[in-house]
């Protein structure tokens, strides 16, 4: 939707922003090919770098290249995935012995584990229209996270919290969830707030802590997952009688799921929170481009000392910044919680949070990236498990290890081009930003 | 006003106390205060004083645990935290490295007093005694410590690195494998360092040849490594597939023994603690002295450092920049590999997935809670390791909430980091490539 819109206003004033710094071109994907196309993702970031003497012009070519490149980085990605996959196959190694005498068999054979493999994870992630459903839903809490991480990036923070406010996303929710005794139509509401809420509260304590005293970012999101995890997850589950499911005391200690009145609508298997998902990302699109907060926080990000001068006020804006990125986060919890409708334990998060840096970066800091990065990444991690049972036998691994190489790949021809355009302007970049808030 | 207000102002401007120093006085005599009431309280709050404490990490032979009266220890960290709190008072608190000492010494303060209160009053039918916390924290260290001044090498020269958990993890991996291979607890070392370097490759030839973004980088290379440690360790096929395999990929030697060091090691608190580990631990205990030499005493350390803050002029006088970053970031690679070896060569001996979980991140606090200063981020090390080692401390005994004991450290830090470390100064030029004009 956004891409055209992306890199309308005010940018002259923004230059570019973090992740983005990478590529040069500006225009976004949408793709020949689906779930492919997906990451080249919006860029508007360093369009506003690039000086006036490059206007809209290049536009075109700009988006067939980066298309192009994302392609590429893709199937390289895919590639080396492959190989390791015929690699990993017991059937490929025994062939391997006799290579030399019959060099068929190692061909073949591995062509079929390919095949097979990824044809499971095409089949499971986009095959059917349950397929697609269960990819919507696991790609729906990346979106949120991601964008969450991605706003935070605009203004020049390194989230790392997004495993932390998640987790307090997840327990507010669940508690609302199936303590409050509530009419179905004020229950659901409620429970999703209540997620939100907890999650910007938690990014909160991050933004204030940096805008009061300075604490680095980093170590301070840091901590506060840890407390999350190993605190609050952690008490609430083992003292906290109302996250205890009855029957399981012995057991792993898990929370029960929350009543069917708290959980989204679902429609042919989606639900509903896939919808909130894109809206938060029209939310955060509107924010950042639209408003007067969004162009504080890009500017915040570009140059924190000039933003000052020019009489922002940069604490406010850390703080706003983090609490909207927490919120984010919450609103990816309640994915899992009234989405998936899925117990609280301790593994519930996993590395969403972790994740999320990924499909941010990926996204390079625009909502629609974030979105299309998100859908990606649903995607390969539906699909993951699929390869795991296919005839096969494919180490889910792989996808991680793909998703990693595709992050890395589309970053990497895209500096290269950032390099040859831009030699003369000064690079900047995430971290560039801080040194000037230290 | 960016960042010029630390609490260390320079000498010319003492006479005139600005508003940064009043606000240091105000912080030190709160949280001192609060401290010493506190210890004030669990002084008196004990009833029966004694004690058991065992100079090691298990009983053994030589080691039994002993009654002592910790009350005697209490009113000792009455009095440190009370003068602590009237010198911060009288504004008497050093205000450069020395404040460090007096840190310490409070902090050290409330926690023996803690311990004790905490073993104190105990009811006869659990014996649980108090261990002497600081050979686990030695023991533990190697990951944070090499984690931490791996990523000090890097960002001082210029590099971020977020990939200390990769290198950590494929240290801890490819140590396993190799220590295996040639069952070798050395061969293990080298092959675990080599695993850190090889990480370093990657983040070095995308961030410095390529100038990809070094936290994409590095945000990547830990999901690849994490991925593909776990995908590896799959492969490795089981007993019953292919037993000669299996037993030459994944059947190490024993772990690292303590080496004790005869004499020294019976000093009393501190003889185990220092003077009975591993060779990986020696070599951990040495590696911020020669880090710390390397990048202050000698040449390639002032050319490391320049690169890091100016690299323009760093070329302008002839350095040649990327071919500086490319050693230091090499170099941190082969030290947080090194690392990474603790968790399996160095402790269990076998490799568990995620084998780091986390302590990759922990050591980047460390490094900004140091102030990308290797001292400064060993010490913050330590104290995660010391957060490690009192977790398995703590559990015996329930007067506090277990999840409180957990969160202790993190809240700690946050304490720390938002009080009393504040703004820090990255090294200028941290994240960005060089580019010749």
């Amino acid at each position: 939707m956004s891409e055209k819109d992306d890199k309308v206003p005010a940018e002259e004033s923004s230059p570019a922003e973090s992740p983005a710094r990478t590529d040069g071109p500006t225009a976004s994907s949408t793709s020949g090919e689906g779930e492919p196309g997906a990451k080249s993702g919006s860029e508007d970031a360093t369009a506003t770098k690039s000086p006036e003497t490059k206007p809209a012009g290049r536009s075109s070519s700009a988006l067939v290249d980066t298309v192009l490149t994302t392609a590429a980085a893709i199937f390289l990605a895919l590639v080396i995935g492959a190989v390791l996959m015929a690699l990993s196959n017991q059937e490929v190694i025994d062939s391997m012995g006799y290579f030399f005498v019959y060099p068929w068999d190692f061909f073949t054979r591995s062509f079929d584990v390919v095949t097979t493999s990824y044809g499971a994870l095409l089949k499971a992630s986009l095959g059917s229209g349950e397929a697609v459903s269960h990819t919507l839903n696991r790609a729906a809490p990346l979106i949120c996270a991601g964008l969450g991480v991605s706003l935070a990036f605009r203004s020049g923070l390194f989230n790392i919290g997004a495993q932390g406010q998640i987790i307090l996303g997840t327990l507010a929710a669940s508690y609302v969830g199936f303590t409050w005794d509530l009419p179905a139509v004020l229950l659901l509401p409620t429970s999703v707030l209540a997620g939100i809420l907890a999650g910007a509260l938690w990014g909160a304590i991050a933004g204030l802590l940096k805008a009061a005293t300075g604490a680095h970012e980093v170590i301070s999101t840091i901590m506060l997952n840890s407390i999350a995890a190993s605190g609050i997850l952690a008490y609430a589950l083992g003292e906290m009688k109302s996250f205890q499911r009855p029957g399981d005391e012995l057991g792993l200690p898990q929370s029960p799921p929350v009543p069917d009145s708290a959980a989204f609508p679902e429609v042919f298997g989606v639900h509903l929170g896939v919808l909130l998902a894109i809206l938060a990302a029209v939310v955060v699109w509107w924010l950042l481009t639209r408003s007067t907060l969004g162009f504080e926080l890009r500017s915040v990000g570009a140059n924190p000392d000039a933003s000052r001068t020019a009489g922002m006020s940069t604490g406010k804006v850390f703080i706003l910044t983090m609490a909207i990125a927490g919120a984010l986060s919450g609103l990816a919890a309640t994915m899992l919680i009234n989405g998936d409708q899925a117990s609280n334990n301790a593994s519930l998060v996993g590395t969403i949070g972790f994740d999320a840096i990924t499909v941010a970066l990926l996204g390079r800091g625009t909502p629609l990236g974030s979105v299309l990065a998100g859908l990606l990444f649903g995607a390969l991690a539906v699909g993951g498990g699929a390869m795991q049972t296919s005839s096969a036998g494919t180490a889910p691994e792989i996808v991680q290890v793909v998703q990693g190489l595709i992050v890395l790949f589309v970053a990497a021809p895209a500096a290269v081009r950032w390099l040859v355009r831009q030699r003369r302007k000064e690079p900047t970049d995430t971290f560039a930003a801080k040194e000037a808030t230290a | 006003m960016s960042a010029t207000v630390t609490p260390e102002a320079p000498a010319a401007e003492r006479p005139v106390r600005d508003r940064a120093d009043k606000l240091r006085q105000i912080k030190l005599v709160v949280t001192f205060a609060i401290v010493f009431g506190l210890v004030l309280w669990m002084a008196i709050s004990i009833d029966n004083s004694d004690v058991l404490f065992l100079n090691a990490a298990s009983p053994d032979k030589d080691h039994q645990p002993e009654a002592f009266n910790g009350l005697r220890l209490v009113w000792v960290a009455v009095a440190v935290s009370g003068i602590a709190l009237l010198a911060a008072a009288a504004n008497l608190v050093p205000r450069n490295g020395w404040a460090l000492l007096v840190y310490l010494a409070v902090g050290l303060s409330f926690y023996v007093a803690f311990t004790v209160w905490y073993y104190a009053d105990q009811d006869s039918a659990v014996e649980a005694w108090i261990t002497n916390p600081l050979p686990s924290m030695v023991k533990y260290s190697p990951p944070l410590v090499l984690g931490a001044l791996a990523g000090v090498i890097c960002e001082r020269a210029g590099v971020i690195n977020i990939a200390i958990e990769a290198q950590l993890v494929m240290g801890a991996f490819f140590g396993y494998v190799i220590s295996s291979l040639a069952y070798s607890n050395g061969a293990g070392m080298v092959g675990a360092a080599l695993a850190g370097v090889l990480v370093a490759l990657v983040l070095g030839l995308f961030s410095l040849r390529y100038h990809v973004d070094q936290v994409v980088v590095g945000v990547v290379l830990i999901a690849l490594a994490l991925g593909l440690t776990t995908f590896l360790l799959g492969q490795i096929p089981t007993q019953q597939e292919n037993e000669s395999l299996n037993t030459l990929l994944s059947d190490p030697p024993d772990p690292l023994t303590p080496i004790e060091i005869p004499g020294l090691s019976q000093i009393p608190v501190i003889g185990r603690a220092l003077f009975n580990q591993s060779i990986l631990v020696y070599i951990t205990l040495l590696a911020p002295i020669v880090v710390w030499f390397l990048l202050y005493q000698t040449r390639w350390g002032l050319r490391v450092r320049s690169v890091g803050e100016h690299p323009k002029a760093a070329d302008t006088v002839g350095i040649k920049v990327n071919r500086v970053r490319w050693q230091a970031v090499l170099l941190g690679g082969g030290l947080a590999g090194l690392g990474g070896a603790f968790y399996t060569v160095g402790s269990s001996g076998s490799f568990t997935d995620n084998a780091a979980n986390g302590q990759g991140f922990m050591a980047l606090a460390a490094v900004i809670m140091g102030r990308w200063h290797p001292i400064g981020a060993t010490m913050a090390a330590f104290f995660f390791a010391l957060t490690a080692a009192m977790k398995d401390d703590f559990g015996l005994v329930t007067k506090v909430p277990s999840e409180l004991i957990a969160v202790a450290p993190y809240l700690a830090t946050l304490i720390a980091v938002a009080g009393f470390v504040g703004r820090v100064r990255t090294p200028a030029a941290d994240g960005q490539p060089y580019v010749k004009d």
